[in-house]
């Protein structure tokens, strides 16, 4: 890795100017760090040159305002680092969600756990990148020339001792950094997949449970765990030696330059002022790179989760193309010519040369065996799936236009849609109805309720997923939020499954009711009483 | 705070680990003050011009100081490190096991996306608190106390001192900084979770939301969380720089002091030359090490936040507690008896009432009703996951002896009775590996011959790597109907003796659902058999007895 990750650099203004504001910041703390140790060496050997406290009350005075400044120097460091990292990580999780939604659509998005542990633990690893290791990096850059310069023009040998001993740090920190950054880049990966597990696991815990495997798996975590903690401590072991070497490198030479000012005051080639700042700046030389070094393996893992970051956010991006056909007026009549459509790890395209078509006022059921395509054909008609063969399109009185190259926000408003697992947001009924209709009144929402048939309240709080609700009752839902919509074209998938032959029959009917007010209405069904009500029965195989 | 210590105690099998952790860390901080006191003394004293000899002693004190602090710090880091492993792998099977026990009776005392925060980055998120909370805590802590009694001996001024600015920056300024962090700390926790729930909901949701022209409002939503969580870290950020702001205060306005009064004590030959050095630079040395407390301080709200959640769950009752003379389930074939039974989650109103049925060991007996009536609470109760709110659910061997689910020994239970799910959870693993969940010796051919008898045969031969292919995560890669057939297998396959069967044919044409509720009661010959569903029209002539628990049950006479 670089000192600083330019993809970082980029992704808010919050990086550059804190780099800016840090240096103006270090500057002026690198002088009150040799003022401070130019006073406080004065002072003592005025003491003890005076034998009492005469004409120490200047210091003293000096003193105060230079504890005082370095304070708010201080302060005001690290409170812009905060705001930069909290800006950095705003825009990145903006980034993050617009992305996650676009591949969502597209069907190209990866496992929804790893999302969340990116979206907030992940995110918080870059904290210590911004709040620690950034502003160490420019004081780093900044202190130890200041303090060498005052060093020499203090005691040169002591300022050789540091400036050769110094340089020894930075080639170190490469050295063994390039061993940790693989090695974290690992254990970020593996803390994803345990993460991944562990939901796995808990969110099929009632099964677990049902099989009595549930014990078995608890052990299970825990041996991961256990696997998770050798894997580290090996990754800590190299990680932890870049900062002893540090560390040896920067006391050692705190403490050559203290044996030899010693050494020299002993001969007289030196006052006692100066060898007191000598000892004073010779650590203060070498703290920040040491602080960087310490900072640095938590920077590494922060920039670990801006790789998987950038890995989400760089990747190629779901294909769009230059979708931007007007829908032709009219009636709209569903036209889909072999079509087929292949998918990874299946040998047979679902579906493979299916050709229908569905006609404004009439009702089109899609049926035949599981596994078919008859899901993957309504979503192509959505326009969420590229065709690998053949063509669906729009056929009206206007002209045709293939679905893929219609525009996305003028096709979709002529779609209403219940899907197979419909969506439920948190909130309440009502809420998740008028999603498809923002503006509707209450009156219209407990209408499309009413003809869907489901007897919930409007104002029935949900939880997020509908898991307090049953299959059917989240069905209905949906349908009830398709019929809001009152749209040209119904695209249904098995509306009717998990209903029971009362409520179904209710849902059946809106379902005429739609047709029967001009409506292309394309479902996916099995059952017979859905197929009666059809106007016309595409078996797909 | 007392969270936290139940969560430290939580850590009980490391702490020989931590007090040789909080040991290293002393003498590693030692070191460092003894190397800046050594040298402050080597430096005046070297001044005076005596003899080299009389120096020897302190020049190779200094050295082995130089050399011994970075190799203590190593070591601690280490154990520290390893020590906090060992208790998080502990902290995990603790919060999975009650998973185990609470999850399938009490979903909502876990959320969606709240679940995901609480398992993964809380509880590794509390590891700091063994590795930078309680280690450098002590380790400063030890060093403090020596340094003070230590200048106490040359000069009480100076230990007087060096105490009081400790304790400010060490104690009152992160606990005033963790007071003021606090708020925000849990403030933020909540507008986290929310974050990350509106982010799941978008990702699930996205296709529809997308249809519906709700796609950018929800985004704009999720920026407005977004903005209200960068708002409450915004407004912690100068409280933070507070706190060590005033920490540069106290080590400065220390040494400050120091100087003054060790010149006032030199002057009045109490003490001399070598020993003011040490008094007035050594207390800067030890705010140094002090230091690392501030950061520490103000994580110490969200991890205790942190504490509290996971001691929530840990102390979260169990619906169904482990019965104190648990009953071994008999051997052999198993009635099933419902006298008078009232069914309902914990902590909800009851759902199905005064139900009574008896189903003979080897019958076989659908429960009908309409959707939503709770039907699938009797299977929830029947595997144990909730107890009966009022009458009796029990298992009857041939002999007579019955036993109630939640009184029964649970190994012998899970042996006794088999679940099918309505939504089966198919596990983000190899095919086998979600069906050896039902019987984990079971051979290939046992798995092959169980998915044939479901009717997936097609499918596995047509999978790229048979029953080594991976289904993705909540069974992605499989259809519908696919994944309630794979459920199926599972329950072949455990050589249960009572069978529950929620929603059978569900996601399948009626052509299918025929077929294959016929191939099922075949291969489920011989055992008890009760199927939940809400198509009485497709099981009532293929099992004994109907038990409708709804009003309105669907007459037959619907059938096309």
């Amino acid at each position: 890795m670089t000192p600083i990750d330019p993809r970082l650099l980029r992704a808010g203004r919050g990086t550059a100017g804190l780099l800016a504001a840090g240096t103006v910041l270090a500057l002026a703390s690198a002088l009150l760090v040799v003022a401070q140790a130019w006073l406080l060496a004065t002072g003592i050997s005025r003491v003890i040159e005076r034998g009492g406290p005469a004409g120490l009350a200047p210091l003293l005075g000096a003193l105060v305002v230079v504890v005082a400044a370095r304070s708010a120097l201080g302060w005001a460091h690290e409170s812009v680092a905060r705001r930069a990292a909290t800006s950095v990580k705003s825009t990145l999780r903006v980034r993050l969600a617009r992305r996650a939604a676009a591949d969502a659509v597209a069907g190209v998005g990866g496992r929804r756990a790893d999302l969340a542990a990116l979206a907030s633990t992940g995110l918080d690893a870059i904290d210590p990148y911004y709040t620690r290791y950034l502003p160490q990096l420019v004081l780093a850059a900044v202190v130890p020339p200041v303090v060498i310069l005052q060093l020499f023009r203090t005691d040169v040998p002591a300022a050789l001792t540091v400036v050769l001993t110094l340089p020894l740090i930075p080639l170190f920190m490469v050295l063994v950094g390039k061993a940790t950054e693989a090695a974290n880049a690992k254990r970020w990966d593996a803390l994803q997949r345990l993460g991944h597990h562990f939901l796995d696991v808990v969110e099929g815990m009632p099964t677990l449970r049902a099989f009595g495997r549930g014990r078995v798996q608890a052990e299970l975590v825990g041996a991961s765990t256990e696997r998770y903690r050798t894997t580290t401590m090996a990754t800590l072991r190299i990680a932890f030696l870049s900062s002893l070497v540090l560390e040896l490198l920067a006391t050692l030479s705190v403490a050559l330059v203290a044996v030899g000012v010693g050494l020299r005051l002993v001969d007289g080639g030196l006052g006692l002022q100066a060898g007191l700042l000598a000892i004073l700046l010779a650590p203060e030389a070498s703290a920040p790179l040491r602080q960087v070094g310490a900072q640095y393996h938590a920077s590494a893992a922060g920039v670990a989760v801006a790789d998987s970051m950038f890995a989400v956010l760089d990747g190629p991006p779901a294909p769009s193309g230059d979708a931007a056909a007007a829908v032709p007026a009219g009636p709209l009549t569903l036209r889909v010519q072999r079509l087929s459509v292949a998918h990874d790890g299946r040998p047979r395209p679902a579906p493979d040369g299916l050709t229908f078509h569905a006609e404004p006022g009439r009702v089109t059921c899609l049926s035949g065996p599981s596994g078919v395509g008859k899901s993957t054909a309504v979503a192509v008609l959505l326009g969420h799936v590229r065709p690998t063969a053949g063509t669906a399109s729009v056929v009206t009185g206007g002209g045709t236009e293939e679905v893929g190259r219609l525009d996305r926000t003028e096709w979709a408003g002529c779609i209403a849609w219940v899907a197979q697992d419909p969506f439920v947001a948190a909130g309440t009924v009502a809420d998740n109805v008028r999603l498809s209709r923002p503006d509707a009144t209450d009156d219209e929402v407990g209408d499309a309720l009413a003809r869907a048939g489901l007897a919930l309240p409007g104002d029935r709080p949900v939880l997020a997923r509908g898991t307090d609700l049953s299959a059917g009752e989240r069905r209905r839902l949906a349908m009830a939020r398709a019929l809001l919509r009152r749209a040209p074209v119904l695209l249904l998938d098995e509306p009717t499954a998990g209903l029971d032959a009362a409520s179904e029959a209710h849902v059946l009917e809106a379902v005429r009711a739609e047709a029967a007010r001009g409506a292309t209405v394309v479902m996916v069904a099995h059952r017979p009483e859905a197929l009666a009500i059809a106007d016309a029965v595409v078996e797909v195989r | 705070m007392r969270a936290v210590w139940r969560v430290l105690r939580l850590g009980a099998s490391a702490r020989w680990r931590v007090a040789a952790a909080v040991a290293l860390g002393a003498a590693a901080a030692a070191t460092a003050v003894a190397l800046a006191g050594t040298s402050a003394w080597l430096i005046v004293r070297a001044a005076e011009h005596p003899p080299v000899l009389h120096l020897m002693v302190a020049i190779v004190a200094v050295r082995a100081f130089g050399i011994g602090r970075g190799v203590l710090r190593y070591v601690e880091r280490l154990l520290t490190h390893d020590a906090a492993f060992r208790v998080l792998g502990a902290l995990r099977v603790r919060v999975v096991g009650q998973a185990e026990r609470l999850l399938p009776g009490c979903r909502r005392l876990f959320g969606e996306g709240d679940l995901l925060a609480r398992f993964v980055g809380e509880v590794d998120g509390l590891a700091d608190l063994w590795v930078r909370v309680l280690v450098p805590g002590l380790a400063a802590t030890t060093v403090g106390v020596g340094a003070v009694a230590g200048l106490t001996g040359l000069l009480p001024v100076g230990g007087l001192v060096l105490a009081v600015t400790l304790v400010l920056a060490g104690v009152v300024v992160p606990l005033a900084g963790a007071r003021l962090a606090r708020a925000a700390g849990r403030d933020a926790q909540p507008a986290r979770a929310r974050y990350q729930e509106h982010l799941l909901a978008l990702v699930d949701g996205a296709r529809e939301l997308e249809v519906y022209g709700a796609l950018d409002r929800r985004l704009d939503a999720l920026a407005a969380d977004d903005d209200a969580l960068a708002g409450m870290e915004r407004r912690s950020a100068w409280t933070a720089g507070l706190a060590s702001a005033v920490a540069v205060l106290a080590a400065g306005g220390g040494a400050l002091v120091a100087l003054w009064a060790s010149a006032g004590a030199l002057e009045r030959g109490s003490l001399d030359g070598a020993g003011l050095a040490v008094v007035v630079l050594v207390p800067l040395a030890v705010h140094e090490v002090v230091a690392l407390w501030v950061p520490v301080a103000a994580q110490l709200p969200a991890l205790a936040a942190s504490s509290r959640r996971l001691v929530e769950v840990l102390d979260a009752a169990d619906p169904t507690p482990v019965p104190a003379a648990p009953m071994v389930v008999p051997d052999g074939a198993l009635a099933v008896t419902a006298r008078h039974l009232t069914l309902g989650w914990p902590g909800a109103a009851p759902l199905l009432e005064d139900l009574s049925f008896h189903v003979p060991a080897g019958g076989r007996a659908a429960i009908t009703g309409p959707s939503g009536t709770g039907k699938s609470t009797l299977a929830a109760t029947l595997l144990g996951f909730v107890p009966a709110v009022e009458g009796a659910l029990l298992l009857v061997a041939d002999d007579g002896s019955a036993v109630a689910p939640t009184m029964a020994d649970s190994a012998s239970l899970h042996r006794a009775v088999g679940w099918c799910e309505q939504d089966p959870h198919v596990f983000d693993s190899t095919v086998a590996a979600n069906l050896r969940l039902a019987r984990p010796d079971a051979s290939d051919e046992a798995l092959r011959a169980a998915l044939q008898t479901v009717r997936l045969g097609d499918w596995l031969a047509g999978l790229p790597d048979g029953l080594a292919t991976m289904v993705g995560e909540h069974g992605r890669a499989l259809s519908g109907g696919e994944r309630q057939r794979l459920a199926l297998a599972r329950v072949l396959l455990s050589g249960a003796r009572v069978v529950v069967i929620d929603e059978p044919t569900e996601h399948v044409d009626d052509a299918t659902a025929t077929v294959l509720l016929d191939d099922l009661l075949r291969a489920l010959a011989g055992r008890t058999v009760i199927v939940i569903t809400h198509r009485r029209d497709l099981i009532e002539h293929r099992v004994e007895q109907v038990v409708d628990v709804g009003a309105m049950s669907a007459p037959p006479s619907q059938l096309a």
